[in-house]
């Protein structure tokens, strides 16, 4: 199957080097950081994670989001999703492969990495993550490709496969929910320690996950004449929404407690967030932009999506779903991570600001993660249509 | 492997006491009559390797290494506190950065909002709004950083209580740092070599992109010596270090006169550091 790859119009080719550059530009920045050391970032001792553990952080919502469609077709026999559940299996597999190349960009000595599973260690939070990070790679991957060939030689899939589609399913809910337990779990880190985090994390991975789907549906619409069908992208639409509301639900929350205790600790973050934070005459507030913008894209998106014209006009559709994903990008991709420093835990405030490289790396392995899912849809549509000729 | 080490250090510690007859030695190992009834220590605590240390539940046997500091008796005397770090980053051949960015610190001083957040300064005594305090790994009975490391790269020694690094096995995750409630770690953002200004062959340099911090001088402990900021506040009596599980230490004296607090104790890390403000 892996020959699909390599036919395709000129436009593919096209996106496959722009893809191809920015990996470049992200391969050298990485050899410069690699050879000075982490400082070519702009991390420091007060925020000792950035960009890299944000970007990871997100991304494992994207590749738990899948399940949203794996869960109605093979639990409830959503039979509308038949087509498209394979493209968020193949999605989770790239999302998935950026959370790997970001927790090795955010090592400090990346030769070691190994140490984790030489030395396991059962009391840390990180030692599960790796598990269920590469556990659910090996399912999508196993699963994917089985379901694939199955299809493309016109037989049912073996009886054997359902047993890992349903394990599956549980795996998707426990990247996210250990990926939450590495934050909540910390004492002293007031913003990360709540109980809603992992519920937090998964509303917004069960709605910017499909969102992205939606996305890539329509862009295979018009450019490889792939019709996910009407039917499955309103259903798409219901799951996104409620995700949606529940994600900003459990951030109203958080206000809540925050505000109404009026416990120091538990307002500070959120204070520097949203608002800004006052600190020895200086006011702290890089952030505040992007909390906004997540603020109003979100609730923007919502009311799109929950109009009439987003479940007929693809380009209402299209800009809903962006908004939604830009969205809980800011929320999850910036603001989580980087507003648990802050403030330190000597109630200092240090901002970060990440450095040009940073980016360079950054964009990368996004770069990169486009590169392998372009690659997998690629395979996906063409076993698709040569099965419908 | 750790009893080799266990009966090094009790060699170790007793020659020194019998050679120089050094009061101030700290006595690295149980007293017999404080071990837990019936069983011999070494038999009873925990066969862990050097890195397994971590798991041991916090035990009422063994040494528990702790310290008090006497901020008054510190503040007494002008550029003491600055001898004791100075001594420190000597002794651990800690970097100087220009920019904060980049910093590593092991001991440092800072004002008390900010060493001892839980306390109100509201209308604060000028005694204690003036005055800087002395910051380190507090050296928690249950560290939160030894928890979070991936690889057990620090961890808690079996026996000391000493929470320790072993820098070649850290990948630099920085998990360990998030999960500190006390700021006590660094991380060697690029490579420190070229800005450590006085080198000590006796202790290794670290390289970049590991975490480090206070390790309470374990390796002079194991030579018999005082912590370097120990010794440094020598004859003042500032510092006072020893094994807070042995009743009859000096450390224990102290804790039992004087009124001291400890930083965050409301998280259950139960910190070894204490302070006299």
């Amino acid at each position: 199957m892996i020959e699909k790859t390599l036919k395709g119009k000129p436009a593919y080719w096209v996106w496959l080097a722009f893809l191809g550059m920015l990996m470049a530009i992200g391969a050298a920045c990485y050899v410069r950081q690699y050879n000075f050391g982490l400082g070519m970032t702009g991390m420091s001792r007060d925020v000792s994670w950035g960009l890299y553990i944000s970007q990871f952080t997100f991304l494992v919502g994207v590749a738990a989001g899948g399940v949203m469609l794996v869960l109605p077709y093979y639990i409830h026999n959503f039979k509308e999703f038949g087509r498209i559940t394979i493209l968020g299996e193949f999605l989770a597999i790239a999302a998935i492969v950026m959370c790997l190349m970001f927790i090795m960009a955010d090592l400090g000595q990346p030769m070691r990495a190994l140490n984790v599973v030489l030395h396991p260690s059962p009391r840390s939070m990180l030692f599960y993550d790796a598990i269920v990070l590469n556990g659910y790679l090996f399912l999508n991957v196993l699963c994917g490709w089985v379901i694939l060939t199955a299809e493309k030689k016109q037989v049912k899939p073996p009886k054997w496969i359902y047993f890992f589609v349903y394990l599956s399913i549980p795996f998707a809910v426990s990247i996210h929910t250990v990926t939450a337990m590495l934050y909540c779990g910390l004492p002293g880190r007031h913003f990360w320690l709540s109980a809603i985090i992992a519920p937090r994390f998964l509303a917004s991975a069960f709605a910017a996950g499909p969102a992205l789907i939606i996305i890539a549906c329509l862009v295979l619409k018009y450019v490889a004449n792939f019709d996910a069908g009407r039917k499955a992208m309103n259903k798409l639409i219901t799951i996104i929404i409620y995700a949606a509301i529940l994600n900003m639900f459990f951030v109203g929350l958080e206000f809540f407690v925050g505000y109404y205790s009026n416990i120091p600790g538990h307002k500070h973050a959120l204070q520097y967030l949203f608002f800004g934070l006052e600190h020895h005459g200086h006011m702290y507030n890089n952030l505040v932009p992007f909390m906004w913008a997540f603020v109003i894209l979100a609730f923007g998106a919502i009311a799109t999506l929950a109009t009439k014209a987003a479940r007929t006009n693809d380009f209402v559709l299209f800009l809903g779903c962006s908004a939604l994903f830009l969205a809980f990008w800011l929320d999850k991709g910036i603001g989580f991570v980087l507003a648990g420093f802050v403030p330190t835990p000597l109630h200092e405030i240090t901002e970060y600001v990440p450095t040009v490289n940073e980016l360079g790396i950054t964009v990368g392995v996004w770069a990169t993660g486009f590169l392998v899912v372009t690659l997998l849809y690629k395979i996906a549509i063409g076993v698709e249509h040569e099965v419908e000729e | 492997m750790d009893k080799a080490r266990r009966t090094f250090l009790k060699i170790a510690g007793a020659s020194v006491v019998a050679g120089m007859a050094a009061p101030a030695v700290v006595k690295l190992t149980a007293t017999p009559a404080f071990a837990s009834g019936g069983h011999a220590a070494p038999a009873h605590a925990p066969a862990a390797d050097a890195h397994g240390g971590g798991h041991a539940e916090e035990a009422p046997t063994g040494v528990r290494l702790g310290m008090v500091i006497d901020t008054r008796k510190l503040n007494a005397q002008d550029g003491l506190l600055d001898e004791a770090i100075a001594a420190c980053v000597a002794a651990h051949n800690i970097p100087q950065f220009p920019e904060k960015k980049g910093e590593i610190k092991w001991i440092w001083k800072a004002p008390f909002e900010n060493v001892f957040t839980d306390h109100s300064v509201h209308h604060g005594s000028k005694k204690v709004t003036d005055k800087d305090f002395p910051v380190l790994c507090n050296h928690c009975d249950d560290p939160p950083c030894v928890k979070a490391c991936p690889t057990q790269a620090t961890f808690k020694m079996a026996s000391t209580g000493i929470v320790a690094m072993d820098f070649h096995r850290c990948i630099g995750c920085r998990f360990c740092m998030a999960a500190c409630p006390y700021g006590a770690r660094s991380f060697n953002w690029q490579d420190p070599r070229p800005y450590v200004k006085s080198f000590n062959p006796e202790f290794p340099t670290r390289m970049k992109g590991v975490v480090e911090k206070c390790n309470f001088c374990g390796e002079r402990l194991a030579l018999g010596q005082e912590p370097a900021c120990v010794e440094a506040c020598k004859g003042t009596n500032a510092i006072v270090f020893g094994d807070l599980n042995d009743p009859k230490s000096e450390i224990r004296a102290v804790l039992d006169k004087e009124f001291t607090i400890q930083r965050k104790p409301t998280l259950g890390t139960k910190p070894s550091v204490f302070y006299i403000v």
